[in-house]
């Protein structure tokens, strides 16, 4: 079974999403996510600043087995993409709610965040997911 | 649910990632393809291959049918045990299958043939063996381990049945032999030095099991898969099918022109294509940031060239590299788009890794 952490919110994309303090949000991909794709090989995060739109596509995980994207789970602008990814892309694999984190995003004012899963959903959701 | 291989509870054991492969419930890894993808280029890793077919050829008409069948020429088969790579050919020139025969003895051939096409070559066989006196037989009986890597036959030789020991150990590249139901050959689909084992399907889960404690890792088809393509070698389906000939896929050297009056299927549309400008199977290295994947387009000197055939990640370089049917190289720079991009990448000559070492220049 995979990892989902309880403190987290989740999209059916398999996106987690964690609010910060600060306001901001980290984004990265489920553990669940990571497993089915299998090794990552290369990592592509937005640049600091890019402004994303909710259901936008924002960054590119690719596996030995294919390319996926991930997409923005919140409208917001990009306060920073993960750097260390370009080198270290296995970390997605390894830590996925860590150092494999993606990228943090300032939401915009009143952007939505209520559709996002709690874990307990996202773990429905994957339940029905394999059926 | 596919069929099953002898060994399919071993992958089971073992934590495996299955998947379909023409029909066949196989592994696609035990956790890390990365990982399993290094073992085999550092140490040894072992395949489970049984999902392959075994053809073994019994006549006096064989050897005259296969010369017919088959577009290299099994009249270089003069010791018994010695191997050949082919591929056969539909009238068109078009590649059926590409696969390995062995030349066991007079009359006597074992072929080796691709998975999801082994409905399809036998009765392309069947169907042009007729007149010549030959039967096929389609082993069910064996299993297949691919034991690879710069340790694989050290490993192997001692966990051998003791007839095999020392025939097998003193076995020249791409040579084979066999002792009761067991065949070994030393040969193998991922640029290191090995052995492929063809064995009685109830006797694989031991075999398979005394590797394991050798110290030998199980690999899945993911890593064959990066193994083969850093190697340079084709994937049918992928670099080549009924739609391509050998010699735009990159195996022109697979095809046995003499003698000329040798008839093999095939024949006139090769000659037909031989010496055109025709498209060509190249290697890739991207230079750029991504990954090359299977029909990406590429252009050479802004113009459309063609497309990857086989690309992916290329563990041992650190890079991606791809197989590329392009219809004109230029001066050994293109481009391909990832993603609405154009990446640049650069044309070379396949293999990309031998004996694990690379072939090409990092930049």
């Amino acid at each position: 079974m995979s990892e989902i952490p309880q403190d987290l919110k989740y999209t059916k994309t398999h996106e987690w999403v964690r609010l910060n303090d600060d306001g901001t949000v980290t984004v990265g991909i489920t553990d669940h996510a990571q497993d089915q794709m299998g090794d990552m090989v290369y990592v592509e995060v937005p640049e600091a600043g890019r402004t994303l739109q909710a259901g936008e596509a924002c960054a590119v995980v690719e596996s030995v087995k294919s390319a996926s994207d991930v997409y923005a789970p919140v409208s917001g602008e990009t306060v920073e993409g993960n750097a260390a990814l370009a080198d270290h892309p296995e970390q997605v694999n390894q830590e996925p709610y860590g150092a494999g984190w993606l990228l943090r995003i300032r939401p915009a004012a009143g952007a939505a965040l209520d559709h996002l899963m709690d874990a307990a959903g996202y773990g429905a959701f994957l339940a029905d997911e394999e059926h | 649910m596919g069929r099953h291989t002898a060994l399919h509870s071993r992958h089971l054991d073992a934590g495996a990632r299955m998947v379909d492969f023409g029909g066949w419930d196989m592994p696609l890894h035990y956790g890390s393809q990365i990982e399993e993808h290094h073992r085999v280029r550092r140490d040894a890793g072992m395949f489970d291959v049984s999902h392959m077919a075994v053809l073994d050829l019994d006549g006096e008409g064989t050897r005259a049918l296969l010369r017919r069948l088959l577009a290299n020429d099994v009249a270089r088969l003069s010791t018994p045990g010695k191997a050949l790579y082919s591929c056969m050919l539909n009238e068109h020139g078009g590649v059926i299958d590409d696969l390995i025969v062995y030349f066991l003895g007079d009359g006597r051939y074992r072929m080796v043939v691709n998975a999801a096409t082994r409905d399809k070559d036998r009765a392309w066989i069947e169907r042009q063996a007729s007149g010549f006196d030959t039967t096929v037989r389609e082993r069910t009986d064996t299993a297949m381990i691919a034991v690879q890597g710069p340790q694989a036959r050290a490993r192997v030789l001692p966990l051998l049945p003791a007839a095999l020991r020392e025939s097998a150990g003193a076995l020249a590249p791409f040579h084979g032999v066999g002792a009761g139901d067991w065949f070994v050959a030393r040969t193998g689909y991922t640029g290191e030095d090995g052995f492929e084992v063809i064995l009685p399907a109830d006797a694989a889960p031991a075999f398979w099991d005394a590797l394991r404690a050798a110290g030998v890792t199980p690999c899945g088809l993911g890593a064959r898969d990066t193994l083969r393509l850093e190697a340079g070698l084709n994937l049918y389906g992928a670099d080549m099918d009924e739609s391509t000939t050998p010699l735009e896929s990159g195996l022109a050297w697979t095809v046995a022109w003499d003698p000329p009056e040798r008839a093999f299927i095939g024949r006139a549309a090769l000659e037909a294509q031989r010496g055109t400008d025709h498209a060509r199977l190249v290697g890739l290295v991207l230079q750029g940031k991504g990954v090359l994947r299977n029909h990406q387009k590429v252009r050479v000197g802004g113009v459309a060239a063609g497309e990857v055939t086989s690309g992916g990640f290329a563990p041992t370089l650190g890079r991606a590299v791809a197989l590329a049917r392009l219809a004109q190289t230029g001066d050994g720079s293109c481009e391909v788009e990832i993603r609405g991009k154009l990446v640049p990448a650069r044309v070379v000559k396949p293999p990309f890794v031998r004996h694990g070492r690379p072939c090409v220049a990092a930049e």
